[in-house]
């Protein structure tokens, strides 16, 4: 394959292939649908953080116009998922992973769903469910993250790694300590979390579902309900937006078949704004003490980093919020530990470049640290300790040009300018003040399979059960397809998010456009030979030629020696005395690439600031994401993406709480009047650029995927800059004008 | 229970109907219906529904609501217009906005019966046909957008920042546009599709 021909060739023609839809209003969101005579269902909420509902009165809601069914742990029909099996040792079943909504009279947290009310219209669903009293027994709640971090006998170990001496930093030259904290961030996509099930009799459920995954939804829900995996559709045609919140089913979604069932109705349940901090996750709250160690040179010799982060009383959930601390720089001593903490709230789940993000804002923080202390410019500590091999596994790197990505980004931040003495640099009156921080995330591939169709009229139909959360799986799909086949993008169609196509991957981790554009590459290569076989075969034109005297342009075969013989793709469709060429192509991992290479995407993300010194405020003046993600399939959707990381970057940085009160274990700012998501006004123009430089073994296309590494150090790089202005370290997130001034 | 987002008035027409003194809805109704109203949901329903009619993207519309009813709900639910989106329900993130007598409006804080006699534009009403709008055009070029949900919102609020005049700089257009939430972070891109529209010299 022409790598440097790659995306290149219909480099004019890199429009989304949904935009058309997406500014006209026809893109079908989960709650766009509306089967026929579907009720809406309306979730009542705990009131209290602790405990058990002793008792339902539902007299006067069950009397509310409209009402159809008020669902509660009193009245839910058995759910096979949701029996523990562990309870039948012979039997290794499916257990539902959570929160199992009315399974039984338990309260493990503020606004955890006790009851649903079903009803004709939405307006009397919800009417009704303000009439649902439940009376509790209350039991003392503990949702104090900093209080109970503190006691060791509250934490689950959650890994430990060491590699050479512990601790070594305390005999280094120079070191230094600190702690940092992240407040709970939520993902809050515009999109509501929603699910509308459709029951066809007993032992056939349709649902239109906003999942990443819909096939992994499908085989939720199946043994869930105790059916056949070809009995369960599940459709996704457009999610808006998720940034994990939806890379596993959450108890709604189990709710919205258990109540479609019982109303033998269709039954939409769309969570509400304030429902969507308490139900689908969030990044964790977290403390961590992370101690460097160098030599006056500044050769790293030793780093601890120690994590606490939080989850429910009913689930774990861990992340790698310590891996990059392991091996983003050499370091010949390096010691990590993490740790969970049980709390009466809702569980987290990943949100974009999860852990790592978490783990990168404490270790990049502290690299700049170290740096002032050296006397040494953030960038060059950096270049100083650049591990040539992945220092755990001690294998290559497959790729990695993030010596270029520094290069870049301090050329277009203009780092030049940057004052090495903090708060030594003033324009308008402003404080100034440069920053950066480093990102990495794991790029790996997974099992795909996708279903290829040629018409004869020369257009191909491309099918897998993958969904899209926004970056553009379509348009990378369509643009690899093109550049496989040259054949013109407008003739290439993805079709995806729905369970009856071929199974597809989870979109999350970065992965996507590796597991899914592999399949979509080797399944058009197979095309490309089958079409020039039926040119040899069927064709006078090519007589007495080989496959490798032909090649493929602009959806001909063409002899590579006299370009006028040539035959479109349509033609030898109908040639080939079929109606059509379909191809499935299932591909996945390569297990012997992965043990001869590691595989990570990078970044390094550059920011300057402007700070008021009156009344502290930030300002970004300019904001640089450089990207090592590998060869760049589709250019435009991944500067989207790389900006769209920076944005959420720019919310952890400067906007993102999530605020639980400690008594009562309420959400304190649960909407998006008061949780702060960055707006028009917080953004400025944001410079993004790529190596571009294909990985030569992850897959066909050389991609490694951008998503995370987007995030991944972002925070670091602002908290950095606001220390180069102000001089103020400052350790906690988001940062505050009042920790400045 | 939860403080929900959406009140519904507590005292509706149908109270009033079902519940009411017989000698009011005598007067008003025949007996026999009344009667009939205190049991039968459908006909409870009926008498409850408030007849409008306005103008939604250049077609006369008639369409009988329930109170509470928003004007987004109205829209998606009863008409099938999807485009626009309910976001947050609360007015803070600006996907619902629609133009009512073409001023921007979040459609999730006004009720159905308030817009009775007026002129709704929503973003299917945009394009002329197959020809899109110059600002829908300008999102595709740009690449505005990316899960694409917040778009119509983002959009509708676009084309009155043009029209009325806020689109001169940049920093106008971020000041502007800040009540529209694009949680992808499209915005520097947004911004550059609303500069490019207002100077394309196109009828916006």
């Amino acid at each position: 394959m022409d790598k440097e021909k790659r995306a290149s060739y219909f480099a004019d023609e890199d429009d989304r292939v949904d935009g058309i839809d997406k500014v006209t209003g026809r893109a079908k969101y989960t709650a766009d649908h509306h089967p026929e005579n579907m009720a809406y269902a309306v979730f009542v909420t705990s009131t209290i953080t602790r405990g058990s509902v002793k008792n339902f009165i539902l007299s006067e809601a069950r009397d509310a116009p409209g009402v159809l069914e008020i669902i509660t742990h009193l009245n839910c029909p058995a759910v096979p998922g949701f029996q523990p099996w562990a309870k039948d040792p012979n039997k290794k079943g499916f257990e539902w992973r959570g929160l199992k909504p009315f399974a039984n009279n338990l309260v493990w947290y503020y606004g955890q769903p006790i009851a649903l009310v079903v009803a004709s219209t939405w307006e009397k669903a919800v009417k009704a469910a303000s009439l649902v009293k439940a009376e509790y027994i209350t039991e003392e709640a503990e949702t104090d993250f900093e209080k109970f971090r503190k006691d060791p006998s509250r934490l689950k170990p959650s890994g430990e790694y060491k590699r050479g001496e512990t601790d070594a930093y305390k005999q280094a030259d120079v070191f230094v300590e600190n702690e940092y904290h992240l407040p709970i961030e939520t993902h809050n996509p515009i999109e509501l979390h929603a699910t509308i099930a459709h029951w066809e009799g007993n032992d056939k459920l349709t649902v239109y579902d906003k999942s990443q995954g819909p096939k992994g939804t499908q085989a939720e829900l199946a043994r869930t309900f105790g059916l056949e995996e070809k009995n369960v559709r599940v459709i996704t045609k457009f999610l808006g937006g998720a940034f994990g919140s939806s890379l596993r089913s959450w108890p709604h979604v189990a709710a919205a078949c258990i109540a479609a069932k019982m109303v033998k109705r269709p039954v939409r349940l769309q969570l509400t704004r304030r429902q969507m901090f308490t139900m689908v996750g969030y990044r964790p709250m977290a403390w961590q003490k992370i101690a460097i160690g160098a030599s006056r040179d500044g050769k790293l010799t030793g780093i601890t980093h120690h994590a606490i982060s939080n989850t429910s009383r009913y689930e774990d959930f861990r992340e790698g919020i310590v891996n990059a601390s392991q091996y983003l720089y050499e370091c010949p001593n390096v010691n990590t530990t993490y740790k969970i903490l049980p709390l009466d709230i809702n569980t987290p789940t990943w949100m974009r470049g999860p852990g790592e993000a978490s783990g990168a804002f404490a270790l990049e923080c502290a690299l700049d640290e170290l740096a002032y202390k050296l006397n040494m410019d953030p960038v060059e500590l950096r270049i100083k300790n650049y591990a040539e091999l992945h220092p755990v596994s001690k294998l290559p790197w497959s790729s990695k040009f993030l010596k270029e990505c520094y290069d870049k980004g301090r050329e277009l931040v203009g780092w030049s300018n940057r004052s090495a003495i903090p708060r030594s640099k003033k324009e308008d009156g402003k404080l100034i003040g440069y920053g950066m921080g480093g990102g990495v995330f794991g790029a790996s591939r997974g099992n795909a399979t996708v279903k290829a169709i040629f018409t004869s009229e020369g257009k191909l139909n491309l099918y897998s059960a993958v969904s899209d959360m926004g970056p553009g799986t379509a348009t990378a799909m369509v643009s690899i397809a093109a550049d496989v086949l040259q054949l013109p993008a407008a003739k290439i169609s993805f079709l995806l998010g729905d369970t009856e196509f071929p199974p597809g991957p989870t979109q999350g981790g970065s992965t996507t456009t590796s597991t899914m554009g592999t399949a979509v590459s080797l399944v058009c290569e197979m095309l490309k030979t089958q079409l020039i076989e039926i040119a040899r075969q069927q064709s006078p034109l090519f007589s007495g030629l080989s496959a490798d005297d032909l090649a493929c342009s602009n959806g001909k075969v063409y002899a590579k020696t006299d370009i006028s013989k040539n035959m479109g793709f349509a033609e030898l469709v109908k040639a080939s005395g079929k109606p059509q060429i379909e191809i499935l192509k299932e591909s996945g991992p390569d297990p012997a690439v992965r043990s001869k290479y590691a595989m990570n995407s990078f970044s390094a993300h550059f920011v300057k600031v402007a700070i008021d010194p009156a009344t502290g405020a930030i300002e970004l003046k300019k904001v640089v994401c450089t990207g090592d993600g590998g060869k760049i399939v589709s250019p435009k959707t991944a500067r989207s993406q790389m900006i769209g990381g920076a944005v959420g970057g720019i919310g952890m940085a400067l906007t993102e709480e999530a605020l639980v009160d400690t008594r009562t274990g309420k959400y304190l700012n649960d909407t998006l009047g008061s949780y702060l998501v960055p707006r028009h006004r917080d953004v400025p123009f944001i410079d993004t650029w790529f190596p571009d430089k294909p990985d030569p073994v992850i897959n066909p296309m050389g991609s490694k995927g951008v998503g995370e590494i987007a995030l991944v150090g972002f925070a670091a790089a602002v908290a950095n800059a606001v220390y180069n202005a102000t001089g103020k370290r400052i350790t906690s997130l988001p940062l505050k004008p009042s920790m400045i001034i | 229970m939860e403080q929900h987002d959406h009140t519904c008035p507590g005292k509706s027409r149908r109270d009033f109907i079902k519940k009411s003194t017989a000698l009011t809805a005598i007067s008003l109704t025949p007996a026999a219906v009344v009667k009939a109203g205190e049991h039968h949901e459908a006909i409870a329903s009926f008498f409850e529904k408030t007849p409008l009619q306005m103008e939604v993207n250049g077609k006369m519309v008639q369409v009988l609501v329930d109170p509470g009813v928003s004007l987004l709900d109205m829209l998606r639910e009863q008409l099938g217009l999807t485009g626009t989106k309910k976001g947050c329900d609360q007015g803070h993130c600006g996907a619902c906005i629609v133009h009512v007598d073409g001023k921007r409006v979040n459609s999730c804080l006004t009720e159905a019966v308030d817009n009775n006699g007026k002129k709704i534009t929503t973003i299917e009403g945009l394009a002329e046909g197959d020809k899109l709008h110059p600002v829908q055009e300008a999102f595709i070029k740009h690449d505005a957008f990316q899960c694409g949900y917040c778009t119509p919102g983002q959009i509708m609020s676009a084309v009155a920042c043009i029209r009325e005049g806020q689109a001169n700089s940049e920093a106008d257009i971020r000041e502007y546009m800040s009540d529209n939430i694009c949680r992808c972070g499209a915005y520097p891109n947004i911004v550059a599709a609303i500069t490019a529209a207002k100077n394309s010299g196109q009828k916006i």
